[in-house]
């Protein structure tokens, strides 16, 4: 393995404690990660050295400041490989993120009677902000079934895409399922049909190496704290071609161009969808991750990830009646799984008792649990600073868990 | 026995385990046990609904004193349910209405189970009040 994975680990200063007089095994990682110390270091050094609004002053902190986050929008970029770093807008999260293009987007190129696809397993966070477009503006929600293995029914998803159709929003991996969705295949048959893609990248730009030119999707988005980022950031990247046709979104300082009584300009991207002081010591710490991850290895953790997961499938299958939600065939390290009949909460709460962070419930995707008949399901996501002895740890107290919830 | 003698046997039988997964036996062991729910009972009006788990809690007055059922879809829920309702179940109104449930921090439910369900814990002590309430009322 390439991984030093005591180093790494070194780096997380946040798995090394006791929990209920257990040692700690972090595995839920989908909702958020941990930082490693690079991170924490540089969104608190901005405080301590540098710390001055951006893009206001002329004095030398606030220089320092506008630069090193200037040089995040570059960094990012190119992790992306976007094809300018103008085309990289910072915002709050993936929710802002989708947000934003539900409101700028839909109010710019969106009408009653068009259609919008997303998906069985869409994140809340990619389905309510459509719906709010919805009952604005009478655009209608069309929705591409998961079938049993929890992989998109790709022949449904052609034939729901018709000349009406203005927009597809699809998550690339599935919070729940762990399924990696083929969003290369879905971007050439919506392109073929004239439609746009957003992609919601939320589980993925830590897992699988993203770029966004060659997956040539018209938006992509993602949140910070999932990919070992300070939280309160995240991105909206889109194509030069959209963002400057789309209407601003939130109006306020730094986005303007000038500003009147009888008639207000807006500024250039990406400013003009940045509107007000920004969080630039999150974003400053954005690019500290990044930093890590490529020093990692995009391919390095991909390569990690997927062996210890495979590795875990295999473990748990020898737990007395466990239950796998979701087979496909692509899958990143997230499983989500059930105890014979007992209710996820049980499991859930006993696991974290031995002393194991485990999410538990719908996870923000109830269309999804419906589709399976289940009211949630109990989720292990590994990132790449768990290990084996983790999972072997894990096995153990889920065969203890099942005795006892028999 | 008084509701407070009740609950202070109750924490006694707790009191033996040290170990949480001890007094999780215990719990889904109660749980287990509890008198099963009557099916014409589990309506709408009935239902508390947590954030990740179910509960019913139907009461009806009998002699003057409230007879609670309850039941939940997750067993240590239901193991929580059958101790509020081996304290609570078979009280007058006014003993319910009067009664501070010391019991659950003392066994240690309270600070130890997440948020969410903590608050499914305050929402059932709620509910079982309303009830007592509502009799209450009704008794004039
Ligand atoms: C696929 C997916 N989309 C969107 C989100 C929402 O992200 P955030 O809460 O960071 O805005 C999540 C977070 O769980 C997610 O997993």
């Amino acid at each position: 393995m390439a991984f030093d994975i005591r180093k790494i680990r070194d780096d997380f200063p946040i798995l090394h404690q006791d929990v209920n007089g257990k040692p700690l095994v972090y595995l839920d990682n989908a909702a958020t990660t941990q930082k490693p110390l690079s991170v924490i270091d540089a969104e608190a050094g901005v405080y301590k050295t540098i710390n001055s609004n951006i893009h206001r002053g002329v004095h030398h902190l606030s220089n320092v400041c506008t630069e090193a986050f200037e040089d995040v929008r570059k960094k990012t970029a190119d992790f992306l490989n976007a094809g300018s770093s103008d085309e990289v807008i910072f915002t709050r999260g993936t929710t802002e993120s989708v947000n934003l293009l539900s409101s700028s987007f839909g109010e710019t190129f969106l009408g009653q009677g068009d259609e919008i696809i997303l998906t069985e397993m869409e994140h809340h966070s990619n389905i309510v902000p459509w719906q709010l477009l919805a009952q604005r503006q009478g655009v209608v929600i069309k929705v591409v079934p998961v079938t049993d293995e929890g992989e998109l029914d790709m022949q449904a998803f052609t034939e729901l895409l018709n000349e009406k159709t203005r927009l597809v929003a699809v998550t690339h991996i599935s919070n729940v399922l762990g399924t990696i969705n083929p969003v290369k295949e879905m971007i050439v048959l919506a392109h073929a049909a004239g439609v746009p893609v957003m992609v919601d990248g939320a589980q993925a730009i830590h897992h699988v190496p993203v770029d966004v030119q060659k997956l040539d999707c018209d938006f992509y988005v993602f949140s910070g704290h999932k990919m070992y980022a300070p939280t309160g950031v995240g991105v909206l990247y889109g194509k030069r071609k959209w963002l400057e046709q789309m209407n601003p979104y939130q109006g306020g300082g730094e986005m303007i161009d000038k500003v009147s009584f009888s008639g207000t300009t807006f500024n250039d991207l990406p400013y003009k969808f940045e509107a007000g002081t920004p969080n630039y010591a999150g974003v400053i710490g954005l690019g500290a991750a990044i930093d890590y991850l490529k020093n990692l290895g995009t391919k390095a953790v991909w390569e990690y990830e997927h062996e210890l997961f495979e590795y875990a499938v295999k473990q748990m299958r020898e737990v007395p009646g466990i239950r796998f939600v979701g087979q496909a065939q692509n899958h990143t390290s997230v499983i989500s799984f059930l105890l014979g009949d007992s209710h996820p909460f049980d499991v859930g709460t006993l696991l974290d008792k031995l002393g194991f962070a485990l999410r538990t419930g719908h996870h923000c995707a109830q269309p999804l649990m419906d589709r399976f008949g289940i009211p949630g399901t109990v989720r292990a996501s590994f990132a790449f600073y768990n290990t084996r002895e983790e999972t072997d740890s894990l096995v153990d107290a889920l065969k203890r868990v099942a005795m006892m919830l028999g | 026995m008084t509701i407070k003698e009740k609950q202070q046997e109750v924490i006694e039988e707790f009191s033996a385990f040290d170990d949480w997964m001890d007094k999780y036996s215990l719990l889904i062991e109660l749980g287990n046990e509890l008198d099963s729910f009557d099916e014409a009972n589990r309506q709408q009006q009935n239902l508390i609904e947590g954030c990740q788990s179910k509960v019913w809690l139907h009461a009806e007055m009998n002699n003057g004193k409230i007879e609670i059922q309850g039941d939940s879809d997750a067993i240590i829920v239901k193991g929580i349910v059958a101790l509020l309702l081996r304290v609570l179940s078979g009280h007058t109104p006014d003993e319910i209405l009067e009664t501070d449930l010391f019991f659950i921090d003392e066994v240690g439910l309270k600070e130890h189970l997440s948020p969410t369900r903590s608050n499914g814990l305050v929402a059932m002590v709620r509910q079982i009040k309303a009830y007592a309430l509502a009799f209450k009322a009704k008794q004039g």
